[in-house]
């Protein structure tokens, strides 16, 4: 247990650095009612109009090309991302780190060398930019996330368990079924909703390999550009914040209970390994 | 020992049921004996779209470096040359451009880790379960609000005239004129890229398990001894973790020096995406590969701290 | 090895072409002579500002082109988008007189019929076949507007008024200028010293050989620490002269349109010094999938009220001068604001964007051509 000085000064850290994070998103939220199309402070009038000139059909168009391109994206990840948490997880073989290494460079290197690495393909292979250009720039930051989950969870979960399933007499698909995706399930939907975000928000990449088509990010900076309906730009915002609230609270909950698996699985394991120590 | 267990009773006699059943075991005792299929199958389709869609385009891209383009049409010309290298090593700006890229980066994220190590602390070992929930809510939604609103926010707060200005003077404070300056692109790099190293840092002091501090304490270790020598180590997987990500973002980015930086902001970023622009994709791929060798490099050093296994 | 050598042929090629009628590069046969039937969708690139639903809609209800518009903040950015996807990816493009010929040698666009643009032949005799889009008697496009790169400032805070481009390179608003964060601003420090240092002897602010070139760059430089931002969008030099970060820098009439309309104390003014400009083409790229369309919109943004539309919310001069009575009559006095149906001594003052290539007018070929623009400015930024 801390001290008591400790911990509240902690509490008041926490607070402020969570009021610094929250602070610009309730400028936003005002500054989606600003009746000027110029943003400047302080604020001069306050309107409702721009909640319906937003919802303009460019706007549906971009929204649901962005929800197409995640959901697209995010399911390649899923099962490509998985194949490859399991296949390094569980085997030792020539070149192991390579691929470890490999499959984390999208996310570390920076979006703009992905960009136009695939842009320069894409040019080269006379391939139109369209919808499946971004779904493939996409994919292969979300394959990372999904990857990365995954390892570690199967880092944590212990093997034995599978071997143990099938010594009980369950075939590949029962093992599966009841042993392999309970312990997965939490950290593939985790990894999928982060994959998601990363996706719904992604601008650099995508600005490289849209064609004429804009996702929710590229028509924000088309606004911004214009500079003329700022306002609306604004009402998008507070509108995604208040949207995603359900799904990050979701989030929040698997995350939650990951940690009542973890260590349920934790201690199922411990318990087994220590069997097997007395029995040998 | 559970491998003696009779696998050869139980996997080689076929058992009674269903056809497909039987024949998914048997498919499934060639996975076990043959370990290495599997592996081929799961790391097959990944492995090779990575290969082909990404490494191959990486690869070409830094082929194009060593090439050059015709001056008027601004086509690429395949005659080899190191000229696009020659002038980035020649040219003091260019220095001067990735020393500041790479300098703010390493800024942004000591600050990100010296916000985040608290608040981290906080919500794995002292918050309760509903104050751990609204916390991790509360750090977590920023991220679905959109980059660039965030961004273009903050440099409406840093304006002349913005709110930050016009906060300062109603206490009588003189203005910060920090408005479209690399400090404004520092602050605004720290705040987005905050959450992701929250995520991290708050997974690894969580994971401490409490018998380690007990023992700690056991031995005859103060707050701060423990915190130095037991709870720091055990986190520090996880505050690497989060550097990956904050300085690799930072590291690429040009948007926000684009939209909020000042007159000497260019990043890395902008110049290559300025070359881009004018058809100088070999230049651009030059001057790209420098952050490509610096997060080499950063995640070299990452692994041998043991980030990745608290990623 | 042989294929620069073609490059620089090609150059010299072009240089003689544009002084004396020889052998054209494209003999402009097997060019439409009627406009069919609407493709059903239409895909442009173009500046922000030029494709407004005001004059939009009305072309897609009546022709049923779907129009897509993509926005390029300059010209090198249109020149990239128009390559893409082997450039089919896009029908059209509004292009300033420093991408037109960039795209004509690159073979991104088309040779296009101007008979079948009712209105062109009404447009003003110096946008009918400009040498920035028409070679040899070969046009690659349809003169749409022109304007200049104006000097904007804020009335309150900078007095009294400026009427010189010096106001942007002295230090007297230090920290509070802007100007375009663009390669060919050179040639504006360029068009300031062939008046402020005559001994440089510049005539063309685009063709400037390794001496004047410097020295422009050096003025640049200096003008550095003065600079508050070099703004990339237009926007951003609209948010910096609202909230009182800029007080002074070049624009363009669009600028100065959206902050007086949003209550903001500011003018601009073209200095006696003169000022570049931009002549832009519409423009129709070699594998446009939608030629019809494309067409279509060629005619109807040609007209006289979408003209005086476009040119008052710009902020821009038609090149069509029966727009003239219409802006008129749309907001009065503004076909005298933005020049409209102006003298032809006026059009010459603005020096047009052009591609600086490496062959001088005066038949030297020691001029710098635009890669080298694009590092000294990438380097002058630091």
């Amino acid at each position: 247990m801390e001290q008591r000085t400790t911990r509240i000064a902690l509490g008041l850290w926490s607070a402020l650095v969570v009021l610094f994070l929250w602070l610009p998103l309730v400028l936003i939220i005002l500054y989606a009612f600003n009746k000027s199309n110029v943003q400047s402070w302080p604020i001069p009038a306050y309107t409702t109009h721009w909640f319906r000139a937003a919802w303009t059909s460019e706007v549906r168009t971009s929204l649901w090309l962005s929800v197409r391109v995640g959901l697209i994206a995010t399911g390649i990840a899923l099962v490509l991302g998985s194949a490859a948490a399991f296949g390094v997880a569980r085997f030792r073989f020539f070149g192991r780190e390579a691929v470890s290494f490999l499959l984390v460079l999208p996310i570390a290197l920076p979006g703009i060398v992905t960009g136009i690495a695939l842009n320069s393909a894409f040019v080269a292979g006379s391939i139109n930019l369209s919808q499946w250009t971004i779904v493939v720039g996409h994919a292969t930051f979300c394959v990372v996330v999904v990857y990365n989950n995954v390892l570690a969870r199967l880092r944590r979960a212990s093997p034995s368990l599978i071997e143990a399933s099938q010594d009980l007499g369950a075939d590949g698909w029962q093992t599966f079924r009841f042993v392999v995706w309970p312990v997965l399930s939490t950290a593939l939907v985790a990894g999928g909703l982060l994959a998601f975000a990363l996706s719904f928000d992604e601008v650099i990449v995508t600005t490289f390999t849209a064609g004429s088509q804009n996702t929710i990010p590229l028509l924000i900076l088309g606004y911004i550009r214009l500079g003329q309906q700022l306002p609306v730009v604004n009402v998008i915002a507070f509108t995604m914040i208040v949207v995603t609230a359900v799904p990050v609270l979701l989030a929040q909950r698997l995350m939650r209970d990951t940690g009542v698996l973890r260590r349920t699985a934790g201690n199922v394991t411990e318990a087994v390994e220590s069997a097997q120590i007395t029995a040998v | 020992m559970a491998a003696s267990l009779d696998s050869a009773q139980g996997l080689n006699r076929i058992p009674p049921g269903r056809p497909s059943r039987a024949a998914r075991l048997r498919l499934s005792g060639l996975f076990w004996r043959h370990p290495w299929a599997k592996a081929l199958l799961l790391l097959a389709p990944p492995l090779l779209a990575f290969v082909f869609v990404y490494l191959a385009s990486l690869v070409a891209l830094f082929i194009s470096s060593f090439w050059t383009i015709d001056p008027f049409t601004s086509e690429v010309r395949h005659i080899w040359n190191v000229d696009n290298y020659r002038t980035l090593w020649q040219s003091s700006a260019y220095h001067s451009i990735a020393l500041r890229t790479i300098g703010i980066a390493a800024a942004v994220t000591i600050t990100d880790a010296v916000l985040a190590f608290p608040l981290g602390y906080f919500m794995a070992r002292i918050a309760g379960g509903r104050s751990r929930a609204f916390i991790f809510v509360a750090v977590l939604l920023p991220l679905w609000s959109s980059y660039l609103i965030r961004v273009y926010i903050w440099r409406l707060i840093l304006d002349h005239n913005g709110v930050l200005n016009w906060s300062l003077r109603k206490v009588g404070l003189p203005a910060a004129n920090i408005g479209y300056s690399n400090w404004a692109v520092w602050l605004i790099f720290a705040y987005v890229w905050l959450p992701f190293m929250v995520l991290p840092v708050y997974g690894a002091l969580e994971r401490i398990p409490e018998s380690f501090i007990e023992a700690s304490r056991d031995l005859g270790a103060g707050g701060v001894t423990t915190f130095r020598r037991v709870i720091l180590p055990l986190a520090l997987p996880g505050v690497v973790a989060g550097s990956i990500f904050t300085f690799s973002l930072t590291l690429g980015d040009y948007v926000t020096p684009l939209l909020a930086g000042g007159a000497s902001s260019q990043f890395i970023g902008n110049v290559v995406y300025d070359s881009i622009g004018s058809q100088q994709i070999p230049f651009a791929a030059a001057f790209a590969a420098v952050p490509l060798a610096v997060m080499g490099a950063y995640l070299l050093i990452a692994r041998k701290l043991g980030a990745f296994e608290a990623l | 090895m042989t294929r620069i050598k073609r490059g620089h042929v090609l150059l010299a090629a072009m240089a003689a072409a544009l002084c004396v009628p020889a052998a054209g590069i494209s003999s402009g046969s097997g060019l439409p002579t009627s406009i069919g039937k609407g493709e059903g969708q239409l895909n442009l690139i173009a500046w922000e500002g030029y494709t407004q639903p005001q004059w939009v809609k009305p072309f897609e209800k009546a022709t049923g082109c779907q129009v897509h518009a993509k926005y390029a903040g300059s010209s090198d950015e249109m020149v990239t988008l128009m390559r893409q996807g082997g450039g089919s990816q896009y029908d059209g493009v509004s292009a300033s007189g420093d991408a037109s010929l960039r795209l004509i040698y690159g073979h991104d666009v088309q040779a296009v019929n101007p008979n079948l643009i009712p209105d062109w032949k009404n447009f003003i005799p110096a946008l009918k076949s400009p040498p920035h889009n028409t070679i040899k008697g070969v046009h690659y496009g349809i003169s749409l507007q022109w304007g200049p790169n104006t000097l904007l400032y804020n009335t309150k805070d900078v007095k009294p008024a400026p009427t010189s481009w010096s106001v942007i390179y002295s230090p007297k608003y230090k920290g509070k200028i802007t100007v375009p964060d663009n390669p060919i601003q050179i040639a504006d420090a360029a068009l300031y010293l062939s008046k402020s240092q005559p001994s440089l002897k510049i005539t063309d602010p685009y063709e400037l050989n390794p001496t004047q070139f410097n020295a422009a760059v050096k003025l640049l430089s200096q003008q550095k620490p003065l600079i508050k931002k070099y703004w990339a969008l237009a926007s951003d030099e609209i948010d910096l002269f609202k909230n009182g970060d800029a007080v002074v820098g070049a624009s363009w009439p669009y600028q100065t349109n959206t902050l007086i309309a949003a209550k903001a104390p500011v003018k601009d003014l073209i200095p006696k010094e003169g000022a570049t400009g931009w002549a832009d083409t519409w423009m129709m790229s070699a594998h446009a999938k939608h030629p019809n369309c494309m067409y279509k919109w060629m005619a109807w943004v040609s007209t006289p009220k979408v003209q005086a539309q476009q040119a008052i919310y710009f902020g821009e001069t038609p090149a069509n001068p029966k727009a003239c009575s219409i802006m008129n009559k749309l907001s009065p006095g503004s076909a005298a604001q933005y020049h409209c149906g102006a003298s032809a001594s006026y059009f010459r003052s603005i020096k047009f964007w052009k591609t600086p290539v490496a062959a001088c007018g005066n038949g030297q070929n020691d001029c710098m051509d635009y890669t080298k623009w694009q590092q000294a400015w990438t380097q002058l930024k630091g």
